[in-house]
This record gives C-alpha cells, structure tokens and sequence, in this order.
C-alpha cells in the first residue's frame, strides 16, 4: 500500500510540476491544485498506513484504544484543504479579473505588456 | 491579567478590530478610529508582554488546554517578542499615514478588516510554537496580503498579484511537504519537542533534505537568493501604505521563521546547512543591491534594496554564534522601521509630485526640504553611515564575521553597504536636488488635504531610528538576549516541555507517557 501510495504520489507531483512550468496561468493553478492534493497524500502517507479501526473513544472512557489508525494527519489534511481550498477560489478570480483587462492569460505575453509599458 | 491571556491578545485585539471594522462598512471614518486603536492596543500588549517575559522568563501557553505535545502552544521568547513590538510600531505608523492615503473605494472594499486580518496572521506566526500552525498563521497572512495587494484593481496591481500570488501558493506548498516528512520521521509538530526528536532520527540525510525544503519555501517568503524575483515584480503596484507595510513586515516574517527552525529545529548538520546560507546571504546582497543601481523608480530601488538588506540578516544567521545572531535579529529591528518609513516618504513625494519616477520627482528639497530631512535620516541609516543605527547592525555583523574568520562575507557585507550609499545618493540627487528639468516650479501647488498626517508617521519612525542610533544599548541588550535563547536553544525547549509536565501531573492522564510519537504515529 505503501509503495502504491508513493507511486501515486510521485507522479502526481510530476504533473503538478509540469503543468506549474506551463506559460497559461490557467494550466499554473490547475498545477498548483494538482501538487497540493500530492502532498495531502503525502502527509497522509506519513500518519502511517493501517488497516485499524476508526478513531474513536468508547463510551465511557477518556482516551482511544491502542492500535487505531491516526486521526491527526486526516485532521492536518483537512485544514491544508479547506486553506488551498480558498486559495485557488481567489486565484481563479485573480486570474479572471486579468484576463479581463488584458485580454489573455499567457504569461509571457502579460510579461511583455508589463515590460512595454515601462 | 494572567500570563495566558496576555499572550493571545496580540490575535485577539486585530480580531476583534476586524470584525468591528466590517459592522460598520459604511463608516470609514469608524474604522479608521478601529484601526488606529487596534494597532495600539497589540503595541501596549506586546509591551507587557516585554515586561512579564523580563519577569519571569520564556512565557508558554496552551490553547484549549490541550496538554503541550496535543495541542497548539503559543511561546514567547525574546525574539518572539522584539518581532511583536516592532510590527505594532509599524502597524500604528501605517495606520495613521492610511487615513489621507487609503481612497474611499478601498476602504469600502475592506482596506481595513484586511489589514487587521493581515496582522493576525503576522502576530500568530512570531506567537506559535508548533509547526502546521506556523503554516496556518502563514496562509492567513497570505490570503489577506493577496486581497490588500489587489484592492483597487488597477490593471498594473492585477498583473504583479499574479506574480506574487502564484510563487507563494508553490512556497507553501514546499512548507506543507516539510511539516509532513517532519511529521513522519519524528511523530511530532511541537517544535520544541521537534527540537529534541530530530536530533534522534537517525538518518541525518533525511533530515537534511527535509531542511532544504523548508530552506526553500521560507526562502521565497524572505525573498532570499536567486528565490527573489517576485519581490520587484510587485512591491511597487499597490499603494504606499499597503507597500511600506509588506517592505516592514511580510519578508521579515519568512526570515523570522528561518532564524526560529535553523536555530531551534535544523542544527544537526550546521557545517553544510548554514554554509548554504551562508552562500545564499552573500549572493543575495550583491543581487539586491545591483538590482537596484539600474532602476529610476522610486520604490523598486526601494524592492531591491530590501532584498540585499535580506542578506544581511541571514549572514547573521548563517554565521551561527550567538554574536552573529544578535547582528542579525538588530539588524532585523532596524530594517523593518527604516524601510517601512522610505516607503512612506516615497507615498509622499508621489502624492506630492503625482509620479514615483525618480526623473519627475526632481528638485523636491527646494519645496519640502522637511520631507528631504526625513528622508536623509532613513536612508543613510539604510546605508550604514555612522553612528546611524544601520551602522551599528552592520558593524556587529562585520565583527562576528572577522570572529568566526568569514573573511569574504565580511568583505562583500562592506562593499554592498557602498552600493547602497550609491543608490541612495541617487535617489537623493534625482529627486530631492534640482537636476534643471525646469519644470520643478510648475507642479508646486498647495498641499492636498491630509498630507501634514501623512508627516506625522514618518516622523515618528525617523525619531524612532535616531533614537536606536543614539541609544543602541537598549536594543543591543534585548537582541543579545534573543541571541542567547536562539543559539541555545533548551532553555527554550525546557520552558514548553516543563509546562507540559506542569500541566500533566495537575491533571493526572494516565496512560499517555509516551507523547504523541508513540501513541498514535508508529
């Protein structure tokens, strides 16, 4: 599971990275989007794969039983998702506003208005 | 008022300012009371926590009173506490000079619960201790200074946002990838059990890598070399309030957070991390200031300045003895208030001459020679002229650098202090001597409303950097201070693992001995 998970996660970060190196900005952000879900693999990969039952405390007791699988990396993904989450909504929007005063969302050419207009 | 409370409220006060400053959107004279109020409010509370800290030594908090190695704790050590001060001096500064200078548009768009948000975010990456929180308070200061950079909407703004927006998203992403492989190599996100539990890994290459992760996302953040380029590309597109305070504060956060994990958490192989440094320091000097001998724009000669000033501060860092670190955390000290205060004099001279273009500023010292005055100070203070306190931050550097035997970083510390009095006597004889453009005289008229306020910050932070030139002592204590805990780092260890037992044995848990290590990650 481990090894599959790691595979999973390497390509992912492969095409994250080459969509980040592509000139659309819209390619950019789905890169973005692309290599933050690899590295909530990641972080999950790194709670430790367990086949373990549920977090969960039962009744009448203060703390979890031994062997249950961890809930903390789920907790930390959860976050680093509702964040990216948020981000991406504003940079799409960024990206829309530009697209519409400039016309385009090819990088080198909003590179080259910027660089005219100095 | 109880240690615990005390040291929320640098995150409570901005909080609560925030959301008073959205009830009345429609009250801009309101908010701007709000603002000003909030900014003294986190000035007053970083200042009794100064006091207690000096008391009693290292504060701790547990949030939710989750015991230390399950909840989030919040630690204030000596330079947790330098950083809270200054950021609430530049806070107060900027929120005075925003009042003539943050238009009506902006402010009805949320100028001011972002600027509050922003200096959560601030506030609660110099407070936490413990690492995925450290990336949280990163994205909130983030997300706000996406919005501040972006309100307006002016088609220049748009394009140097995406810039920025997009290397910091990657940034923190690298961030993200570090705190899970710290995460499953030890178990843990405090970092002072961090500190403990990476030194017994046991694969020193791992760690290591792991390190350079965290080297490069915060390097991006810091705008450290050859990480910088988004800076220039877009320090210079919002206004001057919003500009001065991303030049004070925002890149100082990313070098804060270097100088916390190469000090408390990566030290196991100092001999190649801090010589990348080391390395990355000295280039990224002369870059900055090179970069900035070409340019004729007021405040991107200002963005590269900021940059080859970055240098100075991880040279501190990356000569790693406790001299060199109290170099280092001065010269962040006075950094941030002279570079935050050039940028509000740049505001000015545009709002005065209508252009940040150093050709069409010319000739302003023959009308506003009290601006030309305020500008002197700042700016030879930047370039190290003597006894400014530039020159005394550079002058413990080039000490600890001889001490240490760091020859060429020494050298280079000198030569690009040169550079620098190169660039600023350029920005002094284009646009405060007449350069016979003749059309000086036209574009004098009265003052527009508002402008005398705009005075009133600068002044006070130009009174603020003579003050630390003439009573260096002070702050060379406090730095020193800093200094110590930083490169020893148990004590800050003992004061956040010591209240966990505080903690533990009033509460008696049983079967949890072990930490979070144990229990839930192997």
């Amino acid at each position: 599971m481990e090894t599959l998970i790691a595979l999973v996660t390497g390509t992912m970060v492969a095409v994250g990275v080459y969509l980040l190196l592509q000139r659309d900005l819209i390619r950019k952000i789905i890169g973005v989007v692309v290599l933050s879900n690899s590295i909530h693999l990641l972080i999950f990969a790194m709670g430790r794969m367990t086949r373990a039952a549920s977090p969960l405390i039962p009744p009448g007791q203060k703390y979890p039983p031994e062997g249950i699988a961890n809930p903390l990396s789920q907790a930390l993904i959860l976050t680093a998702i509702v964040i990216g989450f948020g981000l991406l909504a504003f940079s799409l929007v960024l990206i829309y506003r530009l697209y519409e005063s400039r016309g385009t969302v090819d990088a080198d050419a909003i590179i080259e208005a910027t660089l005219g207009d100095e | 008022m109880p240690a615990h409370l005390l040291i929320i409220l640098p995150l409570v006060i901005p909080f609560v300012a925030a959301v008073a400053a959205l009830l009345f959107a429609r009250r801009p004279g309101v908010q701007k009371g709000i603002n000003i109020a909030s900014m003294t409010g986190i000035l007053a509370a970083s200042g009794a926590l100064l006091v207690r800290l000096q008391a009693e030594g290292i504060l701790v908090t547990t949030i939710g009173d989750w015991p230390v190695p399950f909840g989030i704790v919040f630690v204030v050590d000596h330079l947790s506490v330098i950083m809270l001060i200054v950021s609430a001096i530049i806070g107060v500064a900027v929120a005075i000079y925003a009042v003539p200078d943050a238009d009506s548009t902006r402010v009805r768009f949320g100028f001011y619960p972002f600027f509050n948000l922003l200096m959560i975010g601030i506030n609660g990456a110099f407070l936490t201790g413990d690492l995925f929180n450290l990336y949280v308070w990163f994205e909130v200061m983030l997300i706000s200074s996406f919005v501040l950079i972006v309100l307006g909407n002016t088609d220049e703004q748009l394009a140097g946002a995406v810039k920025y927006v997009v290397i910091n998203l990657v940034s923190s992403l690298l961030f993200l990838a570090g705190v899970g492989l710290v995460y499953g190599m030890t178990g843990t996100l405090n970092m002072a059990e961090l500190s403990v539990a990476l030194a017994d890994v046991g694969q020193p290459g791992l760690v290591t890598v792991v390190a350079m992760l965290f080297l490069i996302s915060f390097g991006i953040k810091a705008a450290l070399f050859p990480l910088f380029f988004w800076l220039p590309a877009s320090y210079h597109t919002p206004p001057a309030s919003v500009s001065a305070f991303f030049a004070g504060l925002l890149t100082k956060v990313g070098v804060y957070a270097l100088f916390r994990v190469f000090t408390l958490l990566f030290t196991q192989d100092v001999g190649y991390t801090h010589t990348l440094l080391l390395w990355g320091a000295g280039l990224t000097m002369v870059t900055g200031v090179l970069g900035a001998a070409v340019q004729n724009d007021f405040r991107r000669v200002l963005s590269f300045h900021i940059i080859s000033q970055i240098g100075y501060m991880i040279m501190g860092l990356a000569l790693y003895t406790p001299l060199a670190i109290l170099g280092g955390v001065f010269y962040i000290v006075h950094h941030i208030i002279v570079k935050a205060n050039l940028f509000l004099v740049s505001g000015v001279a545009k709002r005065l001459r209508g252009s940040y273009s150093l050709k069409s500023l010319d000739g302003l010292y023959a009308y506003h020679p009290w601006l030309a005055t305020l500008f002197v100070i700042p700016a030879f203070s930047l370039a190290g002229f003597p006894p400014l306190s530039g020159f005394w931050a550079k002058l413990i550097l080039t000490i600890a650098g001889i001490e240490v035997g760091a020859y060429w970083i020494v050298a280079v510390a000198v030569a690009v202090g040169l550079f620098t009095m190169f660039s600023m006597t350029k920005i002094w004889v284009k646009a405060f001597l007449p350069g016979g453009g003749g059309d000086a005289a036209d574009a004098v008229g009265p003052l527009r409303p508002g402008t005398r306020v705009m005075y009133a910050p600068i002044a006070g932070l130009a009174a603020l950097t003579l003050m630390i030139s003439v009573f260096a002592g002070p702050v060379y204590d406090l730095a020193e201070r800093s200094a110590n805990e930083l490169h020893n780092s148990s004590e800050y260890v003992e004061a956040v693992l010591d209240h966990e037992k505080s903690v533990a044995d009033s509460a008696s848990r049983p079967g949890v001995d072990g930490g979070a290590g144990d229990v839930y990650a192997r």
